[in-house]
Parts: C-alpha cells; sequence; structure tokens
C-alpha cells in the first residue's frame, strides 16, 4: 500500500546571500538540490553533522527561511500548499498546521509567563478559540495528553525540570492540532533517563494523533529507535534515504557507515575503528566539487571529485543512494 | 601503578538564602597514573562539582565539612587541596598538578586574544620558560593534537578554529603544563560523532604518552565504555557505583546505573521500546531521606530504603554499590 505524501520536496535549495558589496553574489547553500517525500503519519528522521543543513532543511518545510529554488509542497488531503509562495491567510492556516518543537527546553520557555498561558497563546494569537473557556478546556486536554500534572499549569516553568519543561515545549507546538511537527534535536538536552521518557511521548503522540513528525537529531541510536524512514544529509545534499532497519542493517554511503561506525560503543572491548572518518565536515562557503564527501571518502576516485552523484535507487525497497561507487563497494564487500 | 589523588569523604554544601544546599555527600575515590576514571551521572548529580573540589574552585559559598579529604600525591610529598589557602600555593595545583577542560571550547577561550597568547601566558605563569621557548613549546604541543598548520593556527582566535580544533587547542593547552591529572568535563559533549570519535582516540594516546591520569567526566555512557578504565555513577550527590568499566557495564548493580544502561537507545536492539527511569532527578533542596534513589528506584526491598542511607559493600573484589539490595557479603 503506498501511503499519502504529506510533505514533498523536488529539487529544494535554500541559500544565503554571504557577499555584502554590489558585486559580491556570494551565496551560501545550506541546502542544496533536495527531493524528499515525507509519507502521512510517519515518523521521518534527518541525520547529519553540524553544518550539513539539517535543520535548514526542516525550517524550509515550515516555511521558516526562503526557499530559493525548487518546490516543496504540502498536501495532508484537505488542503495543498505550494510552500514556496505562501503568503497571507494561506500562510496563517499553514502555520496552524505545521508546528516546531525546538531544542534547548530551558531557552524555549518565557519565564514570565504560566505553564497555561504558554500553552494558550498559540490558540490566542492563532484565533483558534472563542472563549476563554474553550481555550482552558483545550490546554488541559493537550497537557492531559503531554502527560503533565494539570495541578502544575499555573506554575512558572522554572519550577520544572528538563523533561517536563520539554513536554510543555511540546504541549504548545501541539495544541493548534498541528498535522506536522518538526522536532530539531528535541532531545539533545535532556538527561538519558528523561530521553527515552520523551521519545516513548512522541512516538505515543505520533499514533494517538496521526500526527506526521519531521525528527532531526545528530544521534543516530536515538533516530533509529524513533523514526520509521531515515535520511542522512551532508553539506546540504542529501547522501541517503531508506526505511529505518534497511539503513541500519545495510548503510551503502561511506558516509553513512562512517557515521554509524563513530557511535562509541557500549561494548569497551568493541573497537570499531574500522572507518574512523579523517578531518571534519568542509565550510559550506567553500564547498568541495563533484562529491561533496569526497574530501573525506576512504573510497575516492578520480570521477567522485568532478562529477556529483545522483540520488538513485539502491537495492532495498525504498532504499536511496547518492554514491559512483555504491554497488561496486557492495559487492566487493568494503562496506 | 601509583595514587595520584585520593579523595575521602568529600562532603560538600553550598551556603544559599535557602539554606545549605548539600550537592556532595560522602564521596571516596582515588586515580592512579595511567588510569582514566569516568565520573557518570545526570545533570545535577554533582560530578562537576567534585571535579571542580580536586581543584579547590568552587564558589566561595562552599563549605566542605571537617571529614572531607583530597589529597594529592605529588613527588615532594602529600598535599590536602582542601587546606590551601594562598593563592601561590594554589598554582601549584590549578594548571601545575591539574589542569582541566571544559565541555564548550568556545567558552573557555578569551575571544579577543589569540591562542597562542593564550597559551603562551600560562606557560610563563607555571614554568620557567622564557617567552620564546613557550611560544615554541606552544607550537609543539598544538602539532602533537593534531592540528594542522601549528605555526599559522597558534596566531588565530578562537572563532577561526571549527568545534574539534578547538577542543584540540583546549587540550594542547591543558596538557602544555605537563599536568600529573588531567580533569575532563564533558569534552566531546559538543562535538558531532565523527568528531568525538577522534577526541576519544586522542585522549587514549595522551595518557599513554604523557602517563597522566584523566577524571573524565560525561553523561554519555557509551563514551565512558570507550574511553575509561574505571567508573564511577553519581546520583545527588552520592557515589552508588564504583568499579572497572567492563564490569560495571555488563554487570551494573545499582538499579540506578542498571536504568541508565536499559534507558540508552541500542543499535542492536531496535525493536525493544526505551524503558525511561520513571520521574525526573529530584531538586537538591528535596533530598529524599534514606537512599536518594528511592523517589525513582524500581527495586525498593521495604522501608530501610525509605530510612537508611544504604552502606558501600563489596560485590567484587574492586566493584562497590551503595544499595540496600546487597547484603554486608555483597549478596543480592
Amino acid at each position: 500500500m503506498s501511503k499519502d505524501v504529506l510533505i514533498k520536496a523536488r529539487g529544494l535549495s535554500v541559500g544565503f546571500q554571504i557577499g555584502k558589496g554590489l558585486f559580491d553574489k556570494r551565496v551560501l547553500k545550506a541546502v542544496d538540490k533536495v527531493d524528499v517525500d515525507i509519507e502521512a503519519g510517519s515518523f521521518f528522521g534527518l541525520v547529519g553533522e553540524s553544518g550539513s543543513g539539517k535543520t535548514t532543511l526542516g525550517r524550509a518545510f515550515l516555511k521558516a527561511v526562503p526557499i530559493t529554488d525548487g518546490t516543496a509542497t504540502y498536501d495532508d488531503g484537505e488542503v495543498s500548499y505550494d510552500l514556496g509562495g505562501l503568503d497571507g491567510a494561506e500562510l496563517k492556516d499553514y502555520r496552524k498546521r505545521a508546528q516546531l518543537i525546538f531544542q534547548d527546553p530551558y531557552a524555549a520557555l518565557s519565564p514570565r509567563m504560566t505553564v497555561r498561558d504558554i500553552i494558550a497563546e498559540p490558540l490566542e494569537v492563532m484565533g483558534l478559540t472563542k472563549s476563554r473557556e474553550e481555550t482552558d478546556a483545550r490546554v488541559r486536554e493537550i497537557a492531559a495528553k503531554c502527560r503533565l500534572n494539570l495541578e502544575h499549569l499555573r506554575r512558572f516553568p522554572h519550577a520544572f525540570s528538563g523533561g517536563q519543561r520539554q513536554r510543555i515545549s511540546i504541549a504548545r507546538a501541539l495544541v493548534s492540532g498541528p498535522k506536522f511537527v518538526v522536532a530539531d534535536e528535541s532531545v539533545a538536552a535532556l538527561d538519558v533517563s528523561i530521553q527515552a521518557d520523551v521519545l516513548n511521548l512522541l512516538k505515543e503522540l505520533q499514533r494517538d494523533l496521526g500526527i506526521t513528525f519531521m525528527f532531526i537529531s545528530h544521534d543516530l541510536s536515538v533516530v533509529a529507535h524513533t523514526c520509521d524512514h531515515v535520511a542522512v544529509m551532508y553539506l546540504g545534499r542529501l547522501v541517503e534515504s531508506a526505511p529505518t532497519m534497511e539503513l541500519f542493517k545495510a548503510p551503502r554511503h561511506p558516509y553513512t557507515k562512517a557515521l554509524f561506525s563513530a557511535i562509541p560503543s557500549l561494548d569497551p572491548d568493541d573497537d570499531s575503528s574500522a572507518q574512523k572518518l579523517e578531518g571534519e565536515i568542509p565550510s559550506p562557503t567553500n564547498q568541495p566539487s563533484g562529491c561533496k564527501f569526497h574530501t573525506r571518502c576512504p573510497f575516492v576516485q578520480d570521477r567522485c571529485k568532478s562529477e556529483e552523484p545522483k540520488l538513485e535507487h539502491a537495492d532495498g525497497s525504498g532504499h536511496e543512494v547518492a554514491c559512483h561507487r555504491w554497488k561496486e563497494l557492495m559487492e566487493t564487500a568494503a562496506l | 601503578m601509583s595514587d595520584l589523588i585520593t579523595v575521602q569523604n568529600l562532603t560538600l554544601q553550598f551556603r544559599t538564602d535557602e539554606g545549605l544546599i548539600t550537592a556532595v555527600e560522602d564521596v571516596s575515590f582515588r586515580v592512579r597514573k595511567g588510569e582514566v576514571m569516568g565520573l557518570v551521572g545526570e545533570s545535577g548529580s554533582g560530578k562537576s562539582v567534585t571535579a571542580k573540589a580536586l581543584m579547590h574552585l568552587n564558589a566561595k559559598n562552599a563549605v566542605y565539612t571537617p571529614e572531607s579529604k583530597i589529597i594529592l600525591h605529588t613527588d615532594e610529598g602529600d598535599l590536602d587541596v582542601l587546606s590551601l589557602r594562598k593563592a601561590a600555593d594554589m598554582k601549584v595545583v590549578r594548571g601545575g598538578a591539574i589542569s582541566m577542560i571544559f565541555q564548550e571550547p568556545m567558552a573557555s577561550f578569551a575571544p579577543a586574544i589569540s591562542i597562542g597568547k593564550q597559551m603562551v601566558e600560562q606557560l610563563m605563569l607555571h614554568s620557567d620558560m622564557t617567552k620564546k621557548q613557550a611560544r615554541s613549546h606552544s607550537i609543539e604541543m598544538l602539532d602533537r593534537v593534531g592540528i594542522s598548520d601549528p605555526h599559522k593556527r597558534v596566531d588565530q582566535f578562537a572563532f577561526e578554529l571549527s568545534g574539534g580544533m578547538r577542543q584540540r587547542a583546549m587540550i594542547a593547552m591543558a596538557l602544555s603544563t605537563n599536568p600529573k591529572l588531567l580533569i575532563a568535563d564533558e569534552p566531546t559533549t559538543a562535538l558531532d560523532v565523527t568528531i568525538q570519535a577522534q577526541v576519544i582516540d586522542l585522549m587514549h594516546d595522551l595518557v599513554k604518552e604523557f602517563d597522566m591520569g584523566i577524571i573524565f567526566i560525561t553523561h554519555d555512557l557509551g563514551v565512558v565504555a570507550q574511553t575509561c578504565d574505571y567508573v564511577s555513577v553519581m546520583y545527588l550527590g552520592r557515589l552508588i557505583e564504583k568499579g572497572p568499566v567492563r564490569e560495571v557495564i555488563r554487570d551494573p548493580r545499582h538499579p540506578y546505573t542498571q536504568g541508565l544502561i536499559d534507558a540508552l537507545p541500542k543499535l542492536d536492539e531496535l525493536d525493544k521500546p526505551l524503558t525511561p527511569i520513571p520521574g525526573d532527578i529530584p531538586s537538591p533542596l528535596e533530598r529524599p531521606k534514606g537512599c536518594v534513589f528511592n523517589t525513582r528506584c524500581s527495586k525498593i526491598v521495604g522501608d530501610v530504603c525509605m530510612n537508611d542511607l544504604p552502606r558501600d559493600v563489596q560485590v567484587d573484589p574492586v566493584h562497590r554499590v551503595a544499595c540496600h539490595i546487597y547484603n554486608e557479603e555483597g549478596q543480592a
């Protein structure tokens, strides 16, 4: 059964002008020609190092950064929008349907508002409720879903721990009833014991409320546990995209493979230093030619330096990879 | 291996408007030469405060109990760190015998002074080097930690370096005075996994080369497994389990350590749901009576957990745990 696609991007690029003069038109390409389909109701993971453009891609889908090239569309069955040209009343309506959960629950909540007011604010700003009673009822409903103690609604954020604060941010993001939620590093600032709790909550909300999540993270093991489908980004490009199980069992891109082997293993005797990456991610202002990973890739050839690989269908279903040599590497079992 | 530093019954409270807040309670451990000791715990567990106590770096409102002892074993004899009062004496410890690197390398370098100048400054303070020697030593150290082009980098500013580079420079600076003990407070937390792996490798090499001890503070048990020889687990200011890293990670005895390991997402068990430890770490203002973990523990054995502090018992020759599940002989 093929599912409905909620967010569809084709050749999506986001650039920021960094040149300062009239003739200095240098552009930093944060997201470069990305094709992606996010299925409705799925938990879509996006991983990559800092500077890979994962946050910018998430923001492009929320229309929080201008799309410079390509298209991105949103279609939830009720309405469909072309995100590039969205404005006015349509943009307002889209804001209701697409929301963002931030990374740091300490910075995201105003210290001068009560929890109730924090959660109610989107409703009031968007004018979604008619009376205070209705607002209160909505706030209590979503707070209960996010496992917040209703007696705590009158308190201020400083009285809460990191995990509770993150549940408040989640409630605030979900109160307008969005269909699409971008969770940008939403558990990165939390302790391990709390992190598991918030991840379980997000999964539960996805199931119960039918929300499509785009989960941005640098932590592969977290992504592996929560997401249905994972896309890997490197310097603004999508290098690999596959259903989670498929990707973790059989990564096809050398970068994905290297990311996996960099995760510190819980086994002290596991010395998986086989494929440690040398060097660092190049600056996005000075991007390499050809395959952007060629400066760090252990399998680099001349072709990689000049010709940019396209995202192509790999062996498994829904598995895509952008590498000139993936087939060859798979056959020689180098990966 | 000889002992480098011994901490005995360290209890540390902070005087605040709300009264005395206990940050660290009755913590004992030691670090030996050429050994990496991991100090693990969640935020608020007191791991950073403990590390700062070793250098007498805590704020002025810190109160140490008279039983607290931090003994630094130097070639010239033993030194009680907590008894030091004069700034000149302190210099022997801070940046001399002990160096520290922090989580956020951007925040630890002065932004408007070049890396080299900062390295030279501390070398001039702690050694007899001339400015010229200090500079060439700094360049040598930058080269040693894998920074390319050290001659150029030494005159750059922190903002010109990438995150991984900055942390390498920080390590070079901390090691340039040739300390006996290095305290690394979450040194890889702000770095990407690929860079983290590089920094961990580097630290491995440096322990061997410089034959020093490292206290590695982190909340990431995977990092501990890959870096440390011994591990101490802290919760709400108390040391609840300590032992060799293999034993503690493969066979954790304290319910908290077990919970921490279960809560960790593992790549080889993708189908298993994550099991969080219920509840949150209590505020230090509301320290529970009895065992500090009793508000979240799933293995409460009875009233004893609520009323009595568990004793530190030996479950294996060098593996100790503080939990009521185990009797005097260390049997469950």
